[in-house]
């Protein structure tokens, strides 16, 4: 029995599955590299630390990017209310895209990456070992084809249905995730030039069109939960995405101090990542009026939790965590130490990861015919779930927090000669990377009770 | 948020602001790619250092390594190596980096390892041109000091 509005919003469901078992991918190999940190030669010779951060940050952008198709196939047309263009081409599209997932994972893990780029013919069109933009540039272009087909499919449903502005800031968002993701394909000689339009991609992904993508996930949730007049919840919505890209576009200057570019970029990048927490404190403020405001008790308790969780997260991940180390006289001190790797974990996890697990909670119930919500046991473990993971990945970002000042003390400020060697303040910073990797266990405890939750079925009195 | 500021002015705000500063941001890139001959080194910029930037990628040494800041956080700062290690000179660097790249792994237990890449005297020569091509460009004086 299915509780759907449209029956081809089911084909979400995979792209959800799939998300989680990646996710699970990811933490593993997190569990791994976290080790490595503290000791060096864990598993070296089978997964050399590289291959294992390739392969944790990889995994995260793929299975956010199956986590965005999934919600965009499940709300878009309930928002545009009618069927997906094409169901079938949505199935395809999601094997296509698994198969190429997994066979890239499988290139990092079986063979050197030096041996992935020559068999992949990198050196005919070279784009591969840049910093998250690691894939053969055959797995980029099946990315490219998978994202054409993908906005051919929803654009259509669009066209033909309601055009509301929850599907159309969702639509601008993928659009936008397609077209800076071209820049992936431009690799210079010239390694400012390349870094410099790598942040094309990187930036103004997250800094920039996914916040369109999570604050159309969260709007959508927000109607259904809370039951608030539309009107109220597409103005807030403007006003959040306005304020991210307003700060969001200038704020990738944060990124061009140090980068054979002008110094007013320290000026521009300053003042305007300054201000990128504003989008999201206004989040965490609509997110609870909203929820205080509702007008209906949704019996999906754990998808408004989730919701909540995943403004503050945001907030203080991305917005207070970011702007710890973003004004130039700082960064100057902080740029690519712990401190960067602090806020990355929280604010990925925060906005990113929360904003796919709350369409998740949200929709899986009703995708699988169980109804509005899960069984209250179901959604008890979802929240231990929830919780465990949150916390966690607070202490995740304290205890690299902690390191990072630390290294900033012992290696950044003081003059060469008196400055302590990478290596050895590492050594020094032992303590943090142990206490961040029990954290990590407890993330992982979290992961297993949040996939608990799905096995549970109510219990006939 | 008050009734008088309508989802019309919001939705105008969204669409006239984003094109505004999205504009403001491609010219100042415009102009940043203008000055940047002046500051990223390009005249130095053979075909030994375009090599090793290849082999940099094809290796995936930013998988552990930092560049300017940005990559792995797990080993090294490289932008500066060339200073650090080679002292600014080009010939003790590239001997500094042959008796490295080969003595790799280390094999000292516990301590991080960096596997070795088996790059022949040519390609590590590259490699070294090539960092000695991201120290000598100008970064306003990023790192603070030679460790990096």
């Amino acid at each position: 029995m299915s509780t759907l509005k449209f029956q081809s919003q089911a084909v979400a469901k995979p792209y959800f599955v799939f998300a989680l078992i990646l996710f699970a991918g990811q933490i593993l190999f997190g569990l791994i590299m976290g080790l490595q940190y503290v000791v060096g030669d864990f598993l070296a010779g089978a997964i050399p630390f590289n291959v294992a951060r390739m392969v944790h940050t990889n995994l995260l952008i793929v299975w956010l990017l199956f986590g965005f198709m999934g919600a965009a196939y499940y709300l878009i047309p309930e928002e545009a209310e009618t069927e997906l263009h094409s169901p079938k081409l949505a199935i395809a599209l999601f094997w296509i895209f698994a198969a190429a997932g997994v066979l890239t994972i499988l290139g990092y893990l079986l063979v050197p990456y030096s041996t992935l780029a020559h068999i992949t013919g990198n050196e005919y069109f070279p784009t591969m070992g840049r910093e998250f933009l690691e894939q053969p540039t055959i797995t980029k272009i099946g990315i490219v084809i998978v994202a054409l087909g993908f906005l051919f499919n929803i654009g259509m449903t669009i066209l033909k249905g309601r055009k509301t502005v929850i599907n159309m800031v969702l639509l601008t968002g993928l659009v936008g995730l397609a077209v800076f993701f071209l820049f992936s394909f431009y690799n210079p000689a010239n390694i400012a030039l390349d870094k410099y339009f790598w942040w094309f991609v990187v930036h103004l992904w997250v800094e920039g069109v996914w916040e369109l993508i999570m604050g159309a996930i969260l709007a959508f949730i927000l109607i259904k939960t809370t039951g608030v007049d539309r009107e109220v919840i597409e103005k807030w919505l403007y006003v959040i995405i306005a304020m991210a890209l307003i700060t969001g576009i200038l704020g990738t200057g944060h990124h061009f101090y140090w980068l054979a570019t002008p110094e007013y970029w320290q000026w521009v990048g300053s003042i305007f990542s300054a201000l990128e927490p504003l989008p999201f404190f206004a989040m965490v403020l609509y997110a609870f009026n909203m929820v205080n405001r509702r007008r209906r008790e949704h019996p999906n308790k754990a998808a408004t939790l989730w919701a909540l969780g995943t403004a503050v997260m945001a907030f203080l991940g991305a917005g207070v965590w970011g702007f710890l180390h973003t004004l130039a006289p700082v960064n100057y001190y902080t740029h690519g130490s712990q401190i960067t790797a602090a806020h990355g974990h929280m604010a990925f996890y925060g906005a990113y990861a929360m904003i796919v697990m709350t369409i998740i909670s949200y929709a899986m119930p009703k995708i699988r015919g169980i109804g509005e919500a899960n069984c209250n046991r179901a959604q008890v473990w979802e929240m231990w779930g929830f919780w465990l993971m949150t916390v966690a990945m607070v202490f995740i970002t304290l205890f690299l927090t902690g390191a990072g000042v630390l290294q900033v003390w012992l290696q950044r400020l003081p003059e060469t000669g008196e400055a302590l060697s990478f290596m050895a303040t590492q050594d020094k910073l032992s303590i943090f990377y142990w206490l961040r990797e029990i954290a990590g266990v407890f993330f992982l405890i979290g992961l297993l009770a949040y996939f608990r939750s799905f096995f549970i079925k109510e219990k006939i009195a | 948020m008050s009734e008088s500021f309508t989802k019309g002015m919001a939705r105008n705000i969204y669409y006239g602001g984003s094109v505004f500063f999205f504009l403001i941001f491609l010219s100042l890139t415009f102009h940043t790619t203008k000055e940047m001959p002046e500051r990223d080194n390009r005249v130095n910029l053979t075909e030994s250092v375009a090599r090793g930037k290849a082999l940099w990628e094809d290796n995936n040494c930013v998988g552990c390594h930092s560049l300017i800041g940005e990559g792995a956080y797990f080993a090294p700062e490289l932008g500066n190596v060339y200073i650090r290690r080679g002292g600014g000179n080009i010939d003790a660097f590239k001997s500094f980096m042959r008796g490295w790249m080969n003595a790799q792994p280390l094999n000292i237990p516990g301590r991080r390892q960096m596997p070795n890449f088996h790059l022949n005297d040519q390609q590590i020569d590259d490699l070294a041109e090539f960092l000695k091509f991201t120290a000598e460009m100008d970064v306003n004086d990023w790192p603070p000091n030679d460790e990096g």
